[in-house]
């Protein structure tokens, strides 16, 4: 086997079996992406003098019994706003285009601590803000599917660096669907673990109470060994969760007998696309042959999660985003008069549209009169959704979806209307607001032969389920 | 002034809590370390960095507010209040709006007339510091320390219960004996680690509504406080009797020219856009959590004026001004304990303390002589091993150094001259040379001895017991 097509369990499993090293690894697919990148762009920056030296490390440690985990060796691919000493780090904006950490991301961490080898960065939409990857400061990613189509986002550059084979696995971070939807668009597994599974310390937050980081893998038994490497109680990070039941590879069964399926009927209706919709229900039947229960119900308020969200993460975003003012790191105008005037240039010239956009909404929803309108009566929502999920729970173990309506869209076509791009993000918003675990696998293709994904979602802390229902999935059903 | 005015005051109090490290990291809050160098990613904004909350803090919240009768929020939250400023690396302050630590309080302190009134305390939260700015007038340029960033503060607001300076500084001696008691600040208004800002609004008397309110800052002593508030009173009178009306702003107190001026008004100011942080956890204060703080609540003033009454014999003038400084308190308390008589280190502290504080300008937490020291002093005059001219002498240098007095007194050869003979020699001198005044003590000049006393201390250089002198003196003459 082309060590390129395998999985990164596999090829852990080849390094240290001896059958391969973990610098011969990081060699071929910096080869891959000296070859491909300039097609694809999935990289920001690539680390091809540190992945080497790393890769260098870990093969010793590997050699020495140092290192014995199951993802030892393995290169891996670390979304652009994740922190990484000394490597730079941009969230795909200008205003952070010589932006050096001087630390490391808690999760990046605990890959290392598991022998990663950090191939470099990946492409996103700015600063996590967008569905396509376009809004990108330094060029759109193409999917590898079809180099016509966007990849989503905004963790698009880790989806396609997975789909195109320029690393063995990606990380990536997800605030309303931003791991899953690029996952379906790109034919790979993306999962987005209950809130505070993952230390959030050291990843650049857009939407602070929705951000999640999480794995993009070949496929699931990668994604279950991927996250029991990231999940761990961080007292950096005071929404960390402690948790004792993050041995995600131990669900790895083809075993669904008695799970109960529910599928809402809000996820199936007007806006999904026609094969989206088919290739979702032969999905729901291979899990029923398999032995789940399937049944249909009424979520409700899922057209509430849309403005919820997009008032909620804009709100957060305009303040996380101020410390983005030229002063102390990051882009600063070249001509200025006075402080003020300062801020506002470094600021105007540093941000993209969207993410101005995202700060004016934000901004505006936290000001003084508009706050118990807009800001207080999106919590509401989000406390009333979360209660939805609550009782759908009481009567199933997983609820089945799709990740996006539709497959991927060509470039250029979704930020011309940005209400329709808002619009797409309603099958994975929800769990985001609800702190939920959910999971997107490749359950098919289209007609113009596009991935289509399948999205799982669980109840808080119900990771193992999804895995368990994802991974016998795999085993009998369509992939992409 | 045709007609009567009544001053109407609040305050905003900023106090320093004396945690060893920062409100949301673990970086050191000593005071002076070089510029930079007590950060850390937190604490300097830097992208990706998150907040979490030290809970000493949250402690000394608490204990103050339970010090001063407030309400203890059960589940309270941090917000952020964003508005940019290089001395705020994140361009958001943490702090607390929608649900405080702590509600609905009050002190009671005394007025001018002796009688007693309650001072309202309308909320307490917690906060952090800022950076601080340094300006380079040569360079044009501006330069940040965030040393400060991330120091934690809590803010109490009072409600607008005061009537005058002096009740403005009762209530702030009070807070300030409170804080001190708990150990939660040092509160010094010179170095920063009590800040006031003062609310003034005034009326006609009789009058209910208030009048337009002005906040005055940068007011770093309790002497310019009162001329602040008693210059801005007049300020808003002299505006009412011309016709013109008070306009709602901020005024910064310049205590050099003894005035204020306009720093922004109602127009300019900034919608915060405050909003829950949601890096930050809501705080549930459990029943246990509150009761292990009321059990490490101290002493208070009240109590440990009638504790000190009950077991010593000290006068009450002296009780009232140990307990009014936490630090004298302690000292005494600490000597006693070492085995000082209470009312000798009672006298040290009143008299010899009190003076050279007054003399070099200090509050009672500058002092830096320790309780061991000060009872070492006391048994070396209670032993007679120095008399009580070279005690002062000593306890001069154990005030600006914290000498170990034994170990000085010894190097230095301060001992009380013990040996008779020697004494008796010196005497004898003192006699021969002094004929006038021996033949006048002999005629029934009792006084002269005095000369003869002072003559022999001078030729013992000091190091003689007086008593002994003037005992030998008669006995000789």
């Amino acid at each position: 086997m082309d060590i390129m097509d395998m999985t990164a369990l596999q090829l852990a499993a080849a390094i240290r079996e001896g059958k391969t090293t973990a610098v011969d690894a990081t060699e071929a697919v910096l080869a891959r992406i000296e070859e491909q990148d300039k097609t694809y762009n999935c990289y920001v920056t690539v680390d091809s003098d540190g992945a080497l030296a790393q890769a260098r490390a870990v093969q010793k440690k590997i050699e020495a019994g140092e290192l014995t985990g199951p993802l030892a060796g393995v290169p891996v691919a670390v979304k652009d706003n994740l922190c990484t000493e000394g490597l730079r780090t941009t969230c795909s904006s200008k205003i952070l285009h010589n932006f050096v950490p001087t630390y490391t991301a808690e999760a990046v961490k605990n890959l290392q601590k598991a022998g990663a080898v950090i191939l470099g960065k990946t492409n996103m939409d700015e600063f996590a803000m967008g569905s396509t990857t376009e809004t990108s400061a330094y060029g759109v990613t193409r999917n590898p599917r079809n180099t016509e189509h966007v990849p989503g986002g905004s963790s698009g550059g880790s989806a396609a660096a997975v789909a195109a084979k320029e690393c063995f696995y990606a990380i990536g971070s997800d605030t309303g669907g931003s791991i899953r939807q690029p996952a379906s668009y790109c034919g790979v597994v993306g999962m987005k673990p209950t809130y505070g599974t993952v230390s959030r310390y050291g990843l650049i937050a857009y939407g602070s109470s929705l951000d999640q980081i999480g794995p993009l893998t070949k496929d699931v038994a990668d994604c279950a060994a991927v996250l029991e490497a990231l999940s761990s109680h961080d007292m950096k990070d005071s929404t960390s969760i402690a948790r004792e039941d993050t041995d995600f590879t131990a669900a790895l069964t083809d075993d669904v007998k008695g799970l109960r399926i529910g599928i809402p009927n809000d996820y199936l209706g007007e806006g999904l696309d026609g094969e989206v919709r088919e290739a979702i229900l032969r999905a729901a039947d291979v899990l029923k042959e398999k032995g789940a229960v399937v049944e249909y119900f009424d979520l409700s308020l899922v057209e509430y999660a849309i403005p919820a969200y997009y008032t909620i993460a804009a709100a957060e975003a305009s303040s996380n985003l101020e410390r983005f003012d030229g002063v102390k790191y990051g882009y600063r105008t070249e001509e200025y008069a006075g402080l003020h005037n300062m801020y506002k240039k470094s600021r105007s010239e540093g941000f993209g549209e969207e993410v101005k956009r995202r700060i004016m909404l934000g901004s505006f929803v936290l000001s003084s009169g508009y706050y118990d309108a807009y800001y207080l009566k999106a919590l509401k929502v989000k406390a009333l959704i979360k209660k939805a999920f609550d009782e759908a729970f009481s009567k199933y173990d997983v609820i089945l979806g799709p990740a996006a309506p539709t497959t991927a869209p060509k470039l250029g076509e979704s930020l011309a209307d940005p209400i329709q791009m808002y619009l797409g993000d309603i099958y994975t918003i929800a769990v985001n607001l609800a702190g939920l675990p959910g999971i997107c696998l490749p359950c098919g293709l289209d007609s113009k032969g596009l991935p289509i994904g399948l999205q799982l979602i669980g109840d808080c802390f119900q990771e193992k389920k999804l895995i368990r229902a994802a991974y016998s999935y795999q085993q009998g059903g369509e992939l992409a | 002034m045709s007609k009567q005015y009544e001053t109407v005051i609040g305050l905003e109090v900023h106090v320093e809590l004396a945690t060893k490290t920062k409100i949301f990291c673990g970086c050191s809050t000593a005071f002076g370390a070089a510029p930079n160098t007590q950060t850390c990613p937190v604490c300097t904004g830097m992208p990706g960095s998150l907040p979490v909350l030290n809970k000493q803090v949250l402690e000394y919240a608490i204990a103050v507010g339970l010090a001063t009768n407030c309400d203890i929020t059960r589940y309270a939250k941090f917000d952020r209040k964003n508005y940019f400023y290089p001395d705020n690396p994140q361009n958001y302050q943490i702090s607390q709006l929608y649900l405080p630590i702590c509600r609905n309080g009050g002190v009671e302190i005394e007025t001018e007339a002796g009688d007693k009134k309650t001072v309202g305390i309308h909320e307490i939260h917690m906060e952090e510091d800022a950076g601080k700015l340094i300006h380079d007038e040569w360079e044009d340029c501006s330069l940040v320390d965030y040393n400060r960033s991330g120091v934690p503060l809590i803010e109490i607001v009072s409600e607008p219960d005061m009537r005058s300076a002096e009740e403005v500084i009762a209530y702030l001696e009070k807070l300030r004996q409170i804080i001190q008691y708990l150990g939660a600040s040092d509160c010094k208004l010179q170095e920063g680690s009590m800040r006031a800002d003062v609310n003034l609004s005034v009326r006609e008397l009789g009058t209910e509504a208030f009048g337009t309110r002005t906040e005055m800052k940068n007011l770093n002593s309790f002497r310019a406080i009162t001329r602040a508030i008693d210059g801005e009173r007049e300020r808003q009178i002299d505006l009412i009797e011309a016709g013109e009306s008070v306009v709602q702003e901020t005024r910064r107190w310049d205590d050099a020219k003894g005035e204020s001026y306009a720093m922004r008004s109602k127009e300019d100011a900034q919608d915060y856009r405050y909003f829950p942080d949601p890096d930050l956890v809501p705080i549930t204060v459990s029943e246990e959590m509150l009761a292990k703080i009321r059990e490490k609540q101290p002493e208070f003033r009240t109590e440990k004026m009638a504790r000190y009454k009950a077991e010593f014999d000290i006068p009450d003038y002296d009780i009232e001004i140990i307990t009014g400084e936490k630090p004298l308190a302690d000292l005494f308390e600490a000597a006693v304990a070492l085995g000082a008589s209470p009312k000798k280190a009672s006298n040290w502290l009143m008299g010899e303390t009190l003076r050279l504080m007054k003399e070099q300008e200090l509050d009672a937490g500058d002092l830096r002589f320790s309780p061991e020291n000060l009872a070492k002093l006391i048994a070396l005059t209670e032993k007679k091993v120095i008399n009580s001219s070279v005690a002062k002498e000593v306890f001069e240098v154990m005030f600006a150094e914290n000498v170990d007095p034994e170990q000085y007194v010894e190097e230095k050869g301060l001992k009380t001259e013990s040996d008779e003979g020697a004494l008796k020699m010196v005497l004898e001198e003192v006699i021969a040379a002094n004929p006038q005044s021996v033949e006048d003590y002999r005629n029934g000049k009792e006084k002269a001895i005095g000369f003869l006393v002072g003559q022999t201390m001078k030729a013992m250089k000091g190091k003689a017991d007086p008593g002994s002198v003037n005992r030998m003196l008669k006995e000789l003459l």
